[in-house]
């Protein structure tokens, strides 16, 4: 009887699910992923549960809906809440220093690196033992100074 | 002496751009709205739910759209400087996911400035005027362009200095 109850519980739980269109909950999903919060922006639209992001959840549910493709949908939240909804930021003046960026410091990286290697490279040179040097190495090296 | 400069240097450059990192508001995010038509729409009056208040309705003068709600502190807080501002230009509220009575009931404790609020009640309107967060005040000119948009509460200051020229500017 218990158990009856609980997988009543979970059908419950899950109708809406069920009832939504699968595929469509799923497109749904996956541009709200990509769309931040700008409630909590660190959060997705997706995964954040502010009020805001519910609201536009329903909107791109309604947007599937009625035909429209993920290219005006993301164009349709841009035209509202501008570039900075989206994590991908598209490439323009002004974000090549945001998409360019790591190259840049990794080419300066490796600049620094290949410059520092050189010089250290340069500042090495062979040096041979003195005499009082070499004897101590002898010394040191001879097979009765290891002790057993 | 080299050793160390550099490093120094890096880290001063470091230092510089976080400093100018704390100066800047990641919650005000530039709206793409400003210089646009201001989007059209028609809602129910909040006082009078039979007739129904448009934008189109304010052409030709300069007039401040005022998203609030009556569960919003921040809105509180504004308030007064909102009804001050009142006197100056005509100011629309734009009452975004209230429940009608808590909404009536706020103006009536507190004051009412606008010249008329518009009820928003499933919030779709504030969708298309980018609102993410309430309160924000829109200026919006002659033609029905925005001008400028405002997030957060409105203080003194920002009235004084920055929307009150702009609305003189834009009023001549």
């Amino acid at each position: 009887m218990k158990r009856w109850w609980l997988i009543l519980l979970c059908a419950v739980i899950a109708a809406p699910v069920w009832a939504a269109d699968r595929a469509a909950e799923e497109r749904m999903l996956n541009i709200a992923s990509e769309l931040r919060c700008l409630v909590c922006q660190n959060e997705s639209i997706a995964a954040s549960r502010a009020d805001l992001a519910v609201d536009l959840r329903q909107q791109i549910r309604e947007q599937i809906r009625g035909g429209q493709t993920d290219q005006e949908i993301r164009a349709y939240m841009v035209d509202r809440y501008g570039d900075f909804i989206l994590y991908r930021p598209p490439l323009q003046a002004t974000t090549i220093l945001l998409w360019f960026g790591p190259l840049l410091l990794l080419v300066f990286g490796l600049l620094v690196l290949t410059l520092t290697l050189r010089h250290r490279m340069r500042s090495m040179t062979d040096r041979l033992l003195s005499d009082e040097e070499r004897k101590r190495a002898e010394a040191l090296l001879k097979p009765n100074n290891i002790p057993d | 002496m080299n050793r160390f400069l550099w490093p120094l240097l890096g880290f001063l450059v470091l230092v510089g751009f976080l400093a100018f990192g704390l100066t800047l508001k990641p919650s005000e995010v530039p709206s793409p709205f400003i210089d646009k038509p201001a989007p059209g729409f028609t809602l129910p009056q909040l006082a009078a739910p039979e007739k129904t208040f448009s934008p189109e309705e304010m052409k030709g003068q300069v007039w401040l759209l005022n998203i609030w709600a009556s569960w919003c502190y921040a809105c509180l807080q504004e308030h007064p400087v909102i009804t001050d501002l009142a006197r100056s230009v005509p100011i629309v509220g734009l009452n975004y996911k209230d429940k009608r009575d808590e909404a009536v009931a706020w103006l009536e404790r507190f004051g009412n400035g606008y010249i008329v609020s518009a009820s928003d009640t499933d919030g779709r309107i504030g969708i298309n005027y980018g609102v993410y967060g309430v309160p924000e005040t829109f200026v919006i000119d002659k033609a029905g362009f925005i001008r400028y948009k405002h997030i957060g509460p409105v203080d003194e200051k920002t009235a004084r200095d920055t929307l009150l020229p702009l609305i003189r500017e834009l009023s001549r």
